[in-house]
């Protein structure tokens, strides 16, 4: 690491003084409040607010439907990173191999990224949709019958989809980016002692990629706990019967439509626990291991 | 030349003050679309019609972004003077005594013209206190209806003049219809937690809560799960559901619904009277539509009873001056009028909020040439409403509703009994409403 020594004592302070109000107003101002909230409790006007102590905080773990929203969020986000990981190594893999046509592909594959995440909910909702979708209709001829309004599984894999989806575009570039730093000197050496392809890929090419897969593992767990309200906003919100509706969303529900803030206010802390848990071992591990 | 510059810049300065003159009113509301357009269009004519007050009517979204954006505002000190709240709002809106100015005081302290008797009942109970005093102002209301395809009634070999009038007729007609081939299933309905859950109970004349419904009090609880007659219906729900005579369309208003209904799929759909505009565009050609009342259990003593109404009201809030207030009275005057209401009312599907406006479309005729569009109106004046069929109040109500359609997604998947569904909509629900009274108190 390089040191810059600045003359001058206040100017390094005044370059940061703009980052930091952006930091103190959008964040630590809203933070605090969340924080305060979460030991209140008060009426939607603010007219009149009573201290409550962690009441608000021991209800939330007392009630079976928080809980559920916990599970659903730990399936929800484990799905979405092995689908968003997997799928996006196996079309690295495939492009990595296709010598010429590998750009042409990979901006193809990179497009979903660019889709807003309401325009993929409604997307993959239209598509999905029991009455008028497509996939419903061809699930019915193999005589499956789809549907996400009634089935908490259906609702599962349809949100799943659509989260996956964009984000397989996000993971696909780095893992090009990792599989072409893995010098071919090594496959070929390991190709010329006799190791299949198969072999080939799980001793040389996934140990050499850990760093870039465990580097997405943690940023898929963040996209996937966080940004993907918009997908669950515009297909099932979070039903049926809660089978759908993460942490994110039910923070979004109880306390912008239900206006029951002191409890959305605590629910909001437990996620900025989990936030800091995870910003912690990425910053612990991750930057550790990665090589620039 | 100069001389006519000048005399124009005069002008201007003078057009300009007076339009500084002006009061402004604000007006946050949920009508997008057709509806939104045609409030529009009711507000510049009242603008025009008198030069002291500008309204300004800004759409928010939907209901509950409408009634979140005006009280984030309140927070703020930034409200407007008037907004539109959903009918599920209203508890949170009356508890908020500081932050609201009461219709009927506001009409009161302003010294405009106002009576209360002019209302419709069935309307007004639901937005009056205790004491009968009118809190906010009817805008939009609407009913439950049953609509039913004619053709397909035909078709099966019914008669397509009569609607089923009982759920056993219901379910009769729906096996006929499903037999011969008229159409693939029964019935489906929007809003399973104001039509089939609600209404089912007002209609029934039982009670959805203690204390009136929670008219008494903030200390009200929930008692759906002690309604043998709305436990029997969402168990027959969960049993039709199961035969193909009803479809489910969703949570909330039911978003599958009415597509099941237009494209014949279904031959009888429940939802409200609002939606008539909407049925008749996406029929049109297809089939014809016909129009009856709610069905009803015929061994329910007391069914049936009246229905109670949806939509929103306009409420007035505080911390404005009163020459805005002055002016907020004049235009609730001016939206109130039989003149206004019966070509909204007319427009919309909504029901007419006043007994001058329903007088008004009958003698226009209004209601002999738009078969279906009295039917509402019918249901909600069928009876003098009881305790049990005023209308509901609860706080956190907007919650209550989504477990409601929780619960009845779990009794649907099986994973639930009506009994259990119910009683866990209670306990639920309760926790709820115990928190908004400890909030309220």
């Amino acid at each position: 690491m390089k040191r810059t020594h600045f003359r001058n004592k206040i100017l390094p302070y005044l370059l940061i003084a703009p980052q930091l109000a952006i930091t103190i107003v959008f964040f630590l101002w809203p933070a605090g409040e969340a924080v305060l909230q979460s030991f209140q409790q008060e009426d939607a006007f603010g007219l009149k607010t009573s201290w409550v102590g962690l009441a608000n905080y021991s209800d939330l773990f007392s009630d079976p439907v928080y809980i559920q929203s916990l599970e659903v969020t730990v399936v929800f986000t484990i799905a979405v990173t092995a689908a968003a990981l997997i799928v996006a190594l196996l079309l690295a893999l495939a492009v990595d191999r296709a010598v010429k046509s590998g750009p042409a592909y990979t901006t193809l594959l990179v497009w979903p990224y660019a889709v807003a995440p309401a325009v993929v909910g409604v997307l993959w909702w239209f598509l999905f949709n029991p009455t008028i979708g497509i996939l419903p209709y061809l699930l019915s001829l193999v005589g499956y019958h789809w549907n996400h309004a009634l089935n908490g599984t259906d609702a599962m894999i349809l949100v799943v989809i659509a989260s996956a989806w964009p984000q397989v575009s996000y993971n696909f570039l780095f893992f090009v980016a990792g599989l072409q730093s893995i010098p071919a000197s090594m496959r070929e050496a390991a190709a010329i002692d006799g190791a299949g392809p198969v072999k080939r890929f799980f001793t040389i090419t996934l140990p050499l990629l850990s760093p870039t897969t465990f580097f997405l593992t943690v940023v898929n767990f963040v996209y996937a706990m966080f940004a993907t309200f918009p997908v669950i906003h515009a297909t099932t919100k979070g039903g049926p019967a809660g089978s759908t509706d993460i942490l994110v969303f039910k923070v979004y529900n109880d306390g912008f439509i239900g206006l029951n803030l002191g409890s959305s206010a605590a629910q909001s802390v437990v996620l900025l626990v989990i936030v800091i848990a995870l910003t912690v071992i990425q910053f612990r591990f991750v930057e550790r291991r990665v090589q620039y | 030349m100069i001389r006519t510059t000048l005399v124009s810049a005069m002008a201007l300065a003078a057009s300009m003050s007076m339009a500084q003159a002006k009061t402004t009113i604000t007006w946050w509301h949920a009508m997008g679309g057709e509806l939104g357009q045609k409030l529009d269009q009711i507000v510049a004519d009242y603008n025009k019609s008198q030069d002291q007050y500008e309204v300004v009517a800004t759409y928010k979204g939907s209901y509950p972004e409408t009634m979140t954006a005006a009280i984030a505002a309140f927070r703020a000190k930034k409200q407007p003077d008037i907004v539109q709240v959903f009918e599920v709002g209203t508890g949170t809106m009356m508890a908020a005594k500081g932050a609201i100015y009461p219709v009927y005081k506001l009409m009161k302290d302003t010294g405009t013209e106002f009576d209360p008797k002019s209302y419709l009942q069935a309307v007004v109970g639901y937005y009056t206190d205790t004491d009968g005093n009118m809190l906010s102002m009817p805008f939009n209301s609407s009913t439950p209806i049953l609509y039913y395809n004619k053709d397909a009634f035909k078709k099966a070999g019914l008669d397509p003049d009569q609607p089923p009038k009982t759920w056993a007729e219901v379910v009769d007609d729906s096996k006929k219809i499903m037999s011969s081939g008229a159409a693939k299933c029964g019935f489906t309905t929007g809003w399973v937690s104001w039509v089939q859950t609600e209404n089912f109970s007002a209609w029934h004349n039982q009670p959805i809560g203690t204390m009136e419904n929670g008219f008494g009090g903030l200390d009200a609880r929930l008692v759906f799960g002690k309604d043998e007659a709305l436990v029997k219906h969402w168990a027959n729900l969960a049993k039709w559901q199961k035969d193909g005579i009803f479809k489910y369309g969703g949570p909330v208003g039911g978003n599958d619904a009415p597509p099941m209904f237009y494209s014949g799929d279904c031959a009888m759909y429940m939802n409200s009277s609002a939606s008539r505009a909407g049925v008749l565009i996406n029929t049109k050609g297809k089939f014809e539509v016909g129009y009856g009342m709610l069905p009803y259990y015929k061994d329910v003593k007391g069914a049936p009873q009246n229905t109670i109404i949806g939509g929103a009201t306009l409420w007035v809030l505080g911390g404005h001056d009163k020459a805005e207030y002055k002016g907020v009275a004049d235009f609730l005057h001016y939206l109130s009028s039989a003149k206004v209401q019966a070509d909204w009312s007319q427009f919309s599907g909504y029901l007419p909020i006043t007994q001058a406006a329903y007088d008004l479309g009958k003698s226009q005729g209004f209601y002999e040439k738009n078969p279906g569009s009295d039917v509402g109106i019918k249901e909600i004046t069928l009876n003098t409403p009881t305790a049990n069929s005023k209308g509901l109040r609860f706080g956190n109500y907007v919650q209550v509703r989504d477990i409601i359609d929780d619960e009845f997604q779990k009794l649907l998947s099986g994973s639930e009994t009506a009994q259990q569904a119910l009683d866990n909509v209670d306990s639920r629900g309760n926790d709820l409403i115990a928190k908004f009274e400890q909030a309220n108190k």
